[in-house]
C-alpha cells in the first residue's frame, strides 16, 4: 500500500495548533486533509467505528472562527480521536458492543467538552474492545482494527482504535480510558506516547464505565509534549464526577525536561522478565543505560507483590464491571430482545447483547461478589490491593520514578492469544500501578522482530511516579524521547495489505 | 480460598444472562481456571490488612440544593426500546 502522505497531516498537534493560531494553516484545511487521509486508510487500518465527517467540519469551521476572533486555543485545529466509549453528543457511541450498537449520546463526557473547547476537531468514534475489556481490540463485536506497522498484527487494546488512528495519521492525539493497561499497551504496540494520569485527574463523567475504581482517561500521542497539551487541556477537578480530585492541576507542556540530572530512576527487582525473551530483555536494559547517560542515577526497588497485581486486579475489575454493567437490561436505552416476561427480557438481551469476554467478566465479577464467596474473593483482592500500593510508597521512598517495561512482547498475530488469562497475562507490567492509582506512561524505546514476524514492531518502556507526579513523569519522558528518538526509526503503512 | 466447582447456571440467573450449553461448558472451565489462578492470593498473609476500596483521598460531596436542568426527557425517552407516552414499556412483570 502506498498512501501518498500529506504533510500538513503529519505534523505533530503542538505543530498544527501554532501554525492554526498563527494563521498560516487552516482547521477546516487540516481537517479536510484529514478526512481525505482516513477515506484512504480506514478500509485497510480500521481505527474508526463512525466517522464524524460533518461535525469535523462544523467543528472545525468553528476553530477557525474563534481563531479570528483572536482567541488562542492550546489544540487549535488538532484532529482527534475518540475512543467509543466515551459519550460525544448526538453521535453513536457504542463501546464496541451490540448492545449500544445504535445508541446516540444525549452529552458529551467532561474530557472531551475539554479538548474541544481547546480547539481538538473530533474526526471519529474509535474502535475499541468491548466495554474497554481486552488487550487486543478483537473484542469488538463492531469491527476489526490493525495494527499500522504491520497489519497482520493487533494493535493492543482496549484503546486500540484510538491507538492505531494516530499511529496512521488518522488523527493527531487521541483519547483512550485505561482501567489495567488499556492506554499503556495499544500506545507500546503502536509505537506512541500512552499516559494514564493519576486516577481522579481527569473527569470520567460521560465515560461509560468498566472498574469504576480504576477507569481513568488519558491520551495516546505520537510525542510527549502532544500527550502533555491534552492532559494539560482537560485535567482538573469536575463537579460531574464526585471521584474526580479537587486539586490544582500544574501544567506539564512548559516543564518538559531535556536531562535527568538529579532524578532517582527504580529498576523493579521482582517482575518476571522471563517472558520478555533476550532481545527485549536486551533493549530494556539499554533503556535504562540511556536514562543514566542522561544523568539519572538508577536504583533497585522491589515490589514484593508483584505478580500478585493480575489476580488482583482480576478479581476487583470483574466485580466492578458486574455491578457497572447491570444497567444494560433493555429497559431504557439500547437493545432490547423481547422474552415473556420481564427477567426473560433481561436474560435474552444481555445474552444477545453481550461477547464473550464481557459475559465472562461479569460471571466472574457476579461470582465474586455472591454470597459466601465475598469474603474470600473480592474482600481478599482489595486487602491484596493496599499492598501493592503499599510496595509502591516504600518504593517511591528510594526513587522518583520507576522504569519497567510496558508489555511483556510486541503486538501480536491477530487470534493468537485464545486462551483467556493468556490474554489476561498482557496487563502484567501495567496493572500493578492501575490498582495503586498511580500516573503512569509508555513510550517508545527501540524496535524488535517478533519470531515468524516480517517487520520490526515498536517496544515501549513504562515509566511511573508517585500519585500527581505527571508533571516528572511527562518532563522525564520528554528527556528521554528526545535524547533516543526511536519512534521516528520507521513510518507506518509502509507494508503492502496482506488482508 | 474456596475449591467448590461453580454452579455456573445459578451464576448466570444472579447476572441476568441466558447461556447456551456450550457457554455453560466453556465459561465453567475458563472460570474453574481463573480461580486457579486468583487463588494464588492465598499466599498472601492479609489478616490485619484494610481493604482498598478507592486509592486516592475520597470524601463526602455535597451541593447546594438548587435546580438544574436535567436531560431532555424526549431526548431521553427517543432511546428507550418501547415506550407509552412518558414511560418505558416492558414485558408483564407479575404474572396474572
Amino acid at each position: 500500500m502506498s498512501v501518498p502522505m500529506d504533510a500538513r497531516i503529519e505534523k505533530t498537534a503542538s505543530e498544527i495548533a501554532a501554525d492554526v493560531r498563527a494563521r498560516r494553516l487552516s482547521a477546516v484545511e487540516v481537517t479536510e486533509a484529514t478526512l481525505a487521509h482516513v477515506e484512504a486508510v480506514d478500509g485497510l487500518i480500521g481505527s474508526y467505528l463512525t466517522v464524524l465527517s460533518d461535525a469535523a467540519r462544523e467543528h472545525a469551521a468553528r476553530v477557525d472562527e474563534r481563531i479570528r476572533n483572536g482567541e488562542s486555543l492550546s489544540l487549535a485545529g488538532v484532529p482527534l480521536a475518540v475512543k467509543d466509549n466515551m459519550c460525544l453528543e448526538s453521535t453513536r457511541t457504542t463501546c464496541g458492543s451490540k448492545i449500544l450498537e445504535h445508541w446516540i449520546a444525549p452529552y458529551t463526557a467532561t474530557a472531551v467538552a475539554r479538548l474541544l473547547d481547546a480547539g481538538a476537531v473530533p474526526i471519529g468514534k474509535a474502535n475499541c474492545d468491548e466495554f474497554a475489556m481486552g488487550s487486543s481490540c478483537e473484542n469488538s463485536a463492531l469491527g476489526v482494527t490493525r495494527n499500522p506497522y504491520d497489519t497482520s498484527r493487533v494493535p493492543g487494546g482496549s484503546s486500540g482504535g484510538s491507538a492505531a488512528a494516530v499511529a496512521a495519521y488518522e488523527a493527531a492525539i487521541g483519547l483512550g480510558s485505561d482501567t489495567g493497561g488499556s492506554i499503556r499497551e495499544p500506545g507500546a504496540f503502536c509505537n506512541l506516547v500512552g499516559f494514564k494520569p493519576t486516577y481522579g485527574r481527569v473527569s470520567r463523567y460521560g465515560l461509560i464505565a468498566f472498574a469504576s475504581s480504576l477507569d481513568q482517561i488519558g491520551p495516546l500521542a505520537r510525542t510527549v509534549e502532544d500527550a502533555a497539551l491534552v492532559y494539560d487541556a482537560m485535567a482538573g477537578y469536575d463537579p460531574m464526577d464526585e471521584t474526580s480530585i479537587e486539586r490544582a492541576v500544574e501544567p506539564a507542556a512548559g516543564a518538559l525536561l531535556d536531562d535527568l540530572k538529579g532524578v532517582r530512576i527504580g529498576i523493579v527487582r521482582d517482575f518476571d522478565t522471563g517472558a520478555l525473551g533476550a532481545e527485549l530483555d536486551a533493549l530494556y536494559r539499554q533503556a535504562y543505560r540511556d536514562l543514566e547517560q542522561l544523568g539519572a542515577e538508577l536504583v533497585e526497588v522491589t515490589l514484593p507483590t508483584a505478580d500478585y497485581g493480575v489476580p488482583t486486579y482480576y478479581l476487583i475489575a470483574p466485580a466492578e464491571c458486574s455491578s457497572n454493567l447491570a444497567r444494560f437490561d433493555g429497559v431504557r436505552y439500547g437493545l432490547r430482545v423481547d422474552g415473556e416476561d420481564v427477567q426473560a427480557m433481561y436474560d435474552n438481551t444481555r445474552a444477545a447483547g453481550f461477547g464473550p469476554e464481557v459475559k465472562r467478566r461479569i460471571l466472574i465479577g457476579t461470582y465474586a461478589l455472591s454470597s459466601g464467596y465475598y469474603d474470600a474473593y473480592y474482600v481478599r483482592a482489595q486487602k491484596a490491593r493496599t499492598l501493592i500500593a503499599r510496595d509502591f510508597e516504600r518504593a517511591f521512598a528510594r526513587c522518583d520514578l520507576i522504569a519497567c517495561p510496558a508489555a511483556s512482547c510486541t503486538a501480536f498475530e491477530f487470534a493468537a492469544k485464545s486462551d483467556p488469562y493468556s490474554m489476561y497475562l498482557m496487563d502484567y507490567y501495567t496493572i500493578p500501578m492501575s490498582l495503586a492509582g498511580l500516573p503512569a506512561l509508555s513510550v517508545p524505546c527501540g524496535w524488535s522482530t517478533p519470531e515468524g514476524g516480517a517487520v520490526p514492531m515498536p517496544v515501549g518502556l513504562q515509566l511511573c511516579t508517585p500519585l500527581f507526579g505527571e508533571r516528572l513523569l511527562l518532563g522525564a519522558a520528554h528527556a528521554y524521547e528526545r535524547a533516543t528518538r526511536h519512534a521516528s526509526a520507521r513510518k507506518p503503512l509502509a507494508q503492502e495489505a496482506r488482508a | 480460598m474456596p475449591t467448590d466447582t461453580i454452579d455456573i447456571r445459578y451464576v448466570a440467573k444472579l447476572a441476568r444472562i441466558a447461556l447456551t450449553d456450550e457457554e455453560i461448558e466453556v465459561f465453567g472451565r475458563q472460570l474453574g481456571d481463573l480461580l486457579a489462578h486468583v487463588n494464588a492470593l492465598s499466599k498472601l498473609d492479609t489478616e490485619s490488612v484494610p481493604a482498598t476500596a478507592q486509592v486516592v483521598e475520597s470524601r463526602n460531596v455535597t451541593r447546594e440544593d438548587v435546580i438544574t436542568p436535567g436531560l431532555d426527557r424526549e431526548r431521553v425517552l427517543a432511546q428507550a426500546p418501547q415506550r407509552q407516552g412518558n414511560f418505558f414499556r416492558v414485558p408483564r412483570i407479575i404474572a396474572e
